[in-house]
This record gives structure tokens, sequence and C-alpha cells, in this order.
């Protein structure tokens, strides 16, 4: 085990956040704030309440999934995508380290960025609504495991990539419609019928469900049904790193 | 003393089908320099590539410091700095931090005053702050070699080290591979410059569409496959070579003073004498007597063209 080399890689891209804190905090806050105003404030306006809880605060919780599901894609891909582009991958190849060490290394960094991120907009929330927390460990159980699942997402989408237009596709084309369909800003229960099932067959409610309740107490589905997804995600994610660690696919030729 | 790297019938087919080593065997000494010499396209860094674990060989095996690259690449890939080809650098990085993330990456604990001499050798120490994206082609080729040397390996590849370098940072860059293999350092570089190859290499290795044509020290090789040129500097001037001369090959001079002579080094017998006997029975005078020998590069052209 070469802990040294998946510290050196992470520390790098942990170095690479804090260099420019302004971009790499200000950005989600500012839009944190923009939800706000128009969902909060314009909409919420018109929904008091979602089941007790008040509207402003409802949306929190989807808001924060929604960033660092976003966020841990974004950094991974980017991690992992940059030597390839740069041609500095060759150093990576040919450190000794496992690929397994190499994934720790990026996606441990990514994951901990949203992790930061997730806690700044958490903050940034508690300025503009009450926000209770029912179950803090789990919350931070399940930001955790969903942050890391989506990094290593990530990370295979930048080791997939060839070109910045394909780094670009899967989180605008598929990440952001579902998390936007994933209740992120409404209850499913809110929904007629017919969406609402459709709406459970979208893996993302249950992360969202299940980060909310662990906010308010309260979900749109069974709260083990959100532990079973939020592993499946994570279980996805390691097969496929395992699958690329026995072939070296994208890596070695 | 054990061979530091031990290649066994080395083979590369690239997925889309190329052939690139077709069962290279070489054992390569600890401490040399050795050079390898091959066309475009000859499989060389492919070669490399392999030993350094950038590359799945398709067939055969090696080990470097008697560690099996597959197996046990964690130890064999401890052992080993390799400058790539292409130069690539991380562009916003400074040259210190990109030193210090080589070493790490390399399991090694961060040691700024190995860092510090290693970049003083490669006089890169007043450029430590400085980004990648500010400094010159040249500049960033030796900032590749120190991030190859900063956890100190016991072999260096370098794959054309001097390509596009100018000649003054190529001689420095040779002065640096020479104090390397003082310090102890097995170094293994590819060419094209034959000159270069000359120069530095203890042994040569020539190689042509994945195979290895030849692997020889590299006075031997001067020596064995070298050609020499014989020059008769002649007393007074020849309007023409008399008939009885005609079966040398000689070429004449155009103010008919002197004569050459090509010969080969291997042959059994030079012919020297028998041409100097013809000369004198010609009546013709020779002031004196001059050989060349011929360069790398025409015993190399020769080799190449015999494998084709
Ligand atoms: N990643 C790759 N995929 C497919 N074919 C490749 C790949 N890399 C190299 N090749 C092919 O393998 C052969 C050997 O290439 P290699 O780069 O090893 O040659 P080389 O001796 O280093 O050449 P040069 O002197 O031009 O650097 C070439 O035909 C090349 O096109
Ligand atoms: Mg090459």
């Amino acid at each position: 085990m070469n802990g040294r080399a998946v510290k050196t890689i992470f520390d790098h891209e942990m170095a690479r956040f804090w260099r420019t804190p302004w971009e790499s905090l200000a950005s989600p806050v500012v839009s944190t704030v923009l939800y706000f105003v128009v969902f909060g404030a314009a909409i919420g306006g018109r929904i008091p309440s979602v089941e007790g809880v008040s509207y402003g605060a409802f949306i929190v919780p989807g808001l924060i999934m929604l960033t660092v599901l976003q966020q841990s894609i974004a950094n991974a891909s980017f991690g992992i995508f940059f030597p390839k582009f740069a041609g500095t991958m060759y150093e990576i190849l040919a450190a000794p380290m496992s690929f397994i060490e190499v994934v720790a290394g990026y996606v441990g960094a990514a994951a901990l960025k949203s992790i930061i991120i997730a806690v700044v907009i958490h903050l940034t929330a508690m300025v503009f609504v009450d926000l209770p927390m029912a179950h803090p460990v789990w919350a931070l159980g399940f930001l955790t495991l969903t942050a890391v699942s989506f990094s290593l997402f990530g990370f295979l989408m930048g080791l997939w990539a060839k070109d910045w237009q394909q780094l670009q596709f899967i989180p605008l084309m598929v990440v952001t419609p579902l998390v936007f369909l994933g209740g992120a800003f409404y209850s499913a229960s809110m929904l007629p019928p017919f969406w609402q099932g459709v709406a459970h067959l979208n893996p993302v409610l249950y992360l969202i469900s299940g980060f909310r309740w662990a906010y308010f107490g309260m979900a749109d589905v069974p709260v083990g049904l959100s532990l079973a997804a939020v592993t499946v995600f994570l279980a996805l994610g390691l097969t496929a790193v395992w699958a690329i660690f026995r072939t070296g696919w994208r890596l070695r030729a | 003393m054990p061979p530091i790297i031990e290649v066994r019938d080395l083979a590369k087919t690239y997925a889309s089908g190329t052939v690139a080593l077709t069962g290279v065997t070489l054992d390569i000494r600890e401490g040399e320099i050795l050079a390898l010499l091959g066309p475009n396209g000859a499989g060389k860094t492919t070669f490399i590539s392999i030993l350094c674990g950038l590359v799945t060989p398709t067939g055969g095996h090696a080990a470097v410091g008697g560690h099996d690259i597959a197996r046990d690449y964690r130890a064999a890939r401890t052992l080993i700095g390799l400058v790539p080809q292409e130069i690539a650098v991380e562009p916003f990085e400074t040259v210190m931090n990109t030193v210090r993330f080589s070493r790490g990456l390399h399991g090694r604990a961060r040691d700024d005053a190995h860092l510090e001499q290693v970049l003083r050798s490669l006089t890169l120490w007043d450029k430590r702050d400085a980004r990648l994206n500010e400094l010159s082609g040249g500049m960033k080729r030796r900032v590749l070699i120190a991030k190859a040397l900063s956890h100190g390996p016991r072999v260096l590849f370098l794959d054309e080290p001097t390509a596009g370098v100018d000649v003054t940072l190529r001689r420095e860059m040779w002065a640096v591979v020479r104090d390397l293999r003082a310090s102890g350092v097995t170094v293994i570089l590819t060419t094209h410059y034959l000159e270069e190859a000359e120069e530095m290499a203890d042994r040569i290795g020539i190689i042509d569409r994945g195979r290895l044509l030849l692997l020889e020290d590299k006075a031997r090789l001067m020596h064995e496959f070298g050609r020499k040129r014989l020059t008769v500097e002649l007393t007074d001037p020849l309007a023409a070579l008399p008939d009885s001369l005609a079966g040398h090959g000689l070429t004449l001079s155009e103010n008919g003073l002197r004569v050459s002579y090509d010969y080969d080094t291997r042959a059994d017998r030079s012919g020297i004498a028998r041409l100097l006997a013809g000369f004198a029975e010609e009546g013709i005078g020779v002031r004196d007597l001059e050989t060349e020998q011929s360069s790398l590069e025409e015993v190399f052209l020769r080799l190449v063209e015999e494998g084709a």
C-alpha cells in the first residue's frame, strides 16, 4: 500500500480547490442564494409549507443534493481528465501504485470538496430559514456515501471522456435532469399518481428523499429504500472501477 | 553482478493490430548507458513504455532489479525514473511543486534538500517558483528530468532527451547523464542522433520494426562494423587512374592529388597491401596515407538496410 502516493494525489487535488477558494465556494453559494430567491421567496410564498415544513427549508436538502451530485462529478471527472489532456498521465501510470490507490486519491479529494461545499450551503441556508436537523449522523452518512458514489461516477466519466464536450455531456444530459425530476424542489406526493409512479423510477429520488428524511424526519419513500439506493450507487461505482482495474480500460494500451 | 534489467521475448501488438515489438530479449547491466537507436516507429518508445508500466505487453516478460514488472510492479517501478518523449507538464504548477508531486507518487517522504540538489544539477534552482507554462521548451525538458530523478531512481529512461534541444543544452544534458552514470545510475536512452549514441553510450542497441537487430559494446561495434576510408596523397598529380588499378573501386580527386579507397574492416584482407603494390608497379609516388573510421551513422544505415 503506497499511502504516501494516495495522499500526494489527494493533496494535489485539494490544493487546486484551496488555491481558488472564491471560485470553489462562491459559485455554489451564489446559486444557492438564487434558488432561495426564486423558489423560496417567489414560489414559496404560494406554498406555505410541505407536510409541516416551510417551503424554504424543504428545498434545502434537495438543493444540497443537486450541488453535491454536480460537484462530485465535475471535480472527479476534471481531476482525472486533466492529466489525460495535459499528457501528464504517464506519471500516474508509472508510479508504484495500484489503480485502486489512484482512484482513492482522486475520488477522496472530489468527495471531500463536495462535502465542504454541502456544509457551506447548509450554513448559507441557515441565514435564510430555520433549519432543523432530525438525524445529523444520518445526514452526514447520506452525504458522504452520495459524494463518494458520484465522485466515482465522475472519475469514470473523466476516464471515458476523450474531449471536453464528452466531459460535459453526462452531467448536463443525465444528472441534472434526474436531480430536477427527483423531487429536489417538491415532494413526490404533490404529483398526480401517474407521475408519482414515474418519479419513483428515478434513482436520484431515493437519495434526495433519504437526505430530506435526515433533516425533517419525513420522506417520499421509506428510508431503508434510500439507504439501499445509495448502497447500490456505491456498489455500481466500485464494480466499474474494479472492472477497469482488471482490464486497464482507457488507461494502458 | 546480475543484470539490472532482464527482458525476455517481449512482444507488443497494439489493439489497432500494429505490431510494435516482436520478441525482444536483452540484459541491461547495472551502471551502463545503453543507447537504443532506430528509425521512427521502430518500437523504442513501446519498449520503454512496457518497462515503465505504461503499456501492457502482449508477450514475454521483464524484470527490473529482479522484480517482475507485472507481478511485482511496485518494487520494479520504485527503481525507475522516466522522461517521456513528449513534453507534457501541468501548466499552472510550479517547478518545485511538480517535482515534489513526482517524489510523493513514488511513496518517498518529502525531502527538499534532495530536490534542491536535483534542481541545481539541472540549473533549475532559480526557476523553482516559476510556473511551468512560463518556461522554455528546453527548461521543461529539464523539469521532466528533475521529476524523473526526484525519488532517486536506480534506472533512468530517457526517451529522446535531446530532441528539439539546442547544441549547448544538448551538451549540458550529456554532462548530466554522465554525472548520473558516475553516481551509479543505469541510463537507457533512445535517440535519432547517432552522434549522441556515439558520444554517450557504453553499449548500443539497434531496433527496427520491433526487432532488436543488434546489441553491442560501442567500441566493438565501431570496430567490427566500421568501414574505413584510406586516402592516399600523391607526390605528382594523376590525370586518370591507370587501368591496372581499376578493380579497387578507387576515386580520384579533381586536382589528381588524392586517391581514396573504402574498405571493410570485417574482411580478412583489407586490400591495402595489394593496392600499394599496384601504386609502386605503376610508379606512382605516395606522399602520405590517412585512414578514417566511418561514423556510426553509416553503420546504422547499413544494418537497417541489411535487415530490410
Ligand atoms: N498507443 C498506440 N496505439 C497503436 N499503435 C501504436 C501506439 N503507440 C505506438 N504505436 C505504433 O507502434 C509502432 C512503434 O511505435 P513507437 O512509438 O514504439 O516507435 P518509436 O521507435 O518510439 O518511434 P519514434 O522514433 O518515432 O519515437 C508504430 O508503428 C506506432 O504507430
Ligand atoms: Mg518514440
